[in-house]
């Protein structure tokens, strides 16, 4: 199993979530720092991903939409509060209007991931802290949607395989 | 009117809880008075003027924040006395909770297909073997 443990404080909005994976920390970071391999994982299946800019340094932006299966463009944005190559970043998430401004009335959620080696292996662990209630229920519902048994049935076939 | 938001409400899929009771419930957690009552009484009954005694503002706006509290289905009153005792309600929070499995199944479908990422380096580094 990639996902190891996970630790949910519903009173705080806050989920910590740790997976494993078979390589090293310095290739890890990588589907983080660039942003083609970041947008193949970060979108489900019929939410893929697009980061149009991506300026990876503490304080910098970046822009992307999400694709659904009616062909709506959600836009969001990130601001890397911090980012320590190649074991920590946090970074704010964020939804942004048409022209990509942030949606202030929103909100963000920050997410803080670190990276550890476990003997040529790495443990990711992702704390996300959501501010209200509308961010989360955007995330989920861009995550969600249909494709959710469609990727289920992927980690079976995975699993399987 | 163009509003992304609008759109995805839409199409959400959140097993069994209408949009409604989400917009309660995280209002209602979107204040930290509020999360640290809901914390409190989690493990102990406390009255409305416990409370009150434990943060610097009146007990009316304590008395506010357990009613909007009350009102997500967060904690329950009971009279008790002449007291009014605040209780955690366990089926509301279970509703926080269930919202917390739906984005943790999210990250797990990530997990999968960075795992998937990953192995493509190997299955390169496999090709070029000879």
């Amino acid at each position: 199993m990639t996902v190891t443990n996970s630790t949910k404080t519903p009173e705080d909005l806050q989920l910590a979530i740790t997976a494993e994976f078979a390589a090293g920390v310095d290739r890890v970071w990588q589907v983080w720092e660039d942003p083609r391999q970041l947008e193949r994982w970060w979108g489900p299946p019929t939410w893929p991903a697009t980061f149009e800019d991506y300026d990876f340094q503490p304080g910098g932006k970046a822009a992307y939409y999400m694709t659904g299966p009616d062909g709506s463009k959600p836009r969001g944005w990130w601001q890397f509060t911090s980012i320590s190559a190649p074991t920590a970043l946090v970074v704010e998430d964020g939804f942004a209007d048409d022209n990509g401004d942030p949606m202030t009335e929103m909100g963000s959620a920050s997410m803080s991931v670190s990276l550890e080696d476990r003997s040529g292996l790495t443990l990711m662990t992702i704390t996300t802290t959501f501010e209200n209630e509308a961010q989360m229920e955007q995330m989920l519902a861009m995550g969600m949607e249909e494709g959710m048994r469609e990727a289920m049935g992927q980690i079976d076939s995975i699993l399987a395989g | 009117m163009a509003n992304p938001a609008g759109v995805i409400y839409n199409q959400m899929v959140v097993d069994q809880l209408s949009e409604d009771t989400v917009d309660r419930l995280f209002q209602a957690l979107s204040d930290a008075t509020r999360r640290d009552i809901v914390r409190r009484v989690s493990s102990e009954p406390f009255s409305v003027s416990g409370l009150a005694a434990l943060y610097a503002m009146s007990f009316a706006a304590v008395q506010k924040h357990v009613a909007v509290l009350e009102r997500a289905s967060l904690v329950t009153k009971e009279k008790r006395g002449r007291e009014q005792m605040v209780n955690a309600n366990r089926d509301g929070l279970q509703r926080a909770r269930q919202l917390l499995d739906e984005y943790e199944a999210i990250w797990r479908q990530r997990a999968v297909r960075i795992a998937d990422i990953l192995a493509e380096d190997n299955e390169q580094l496999g090709d070029a073997l000879p």
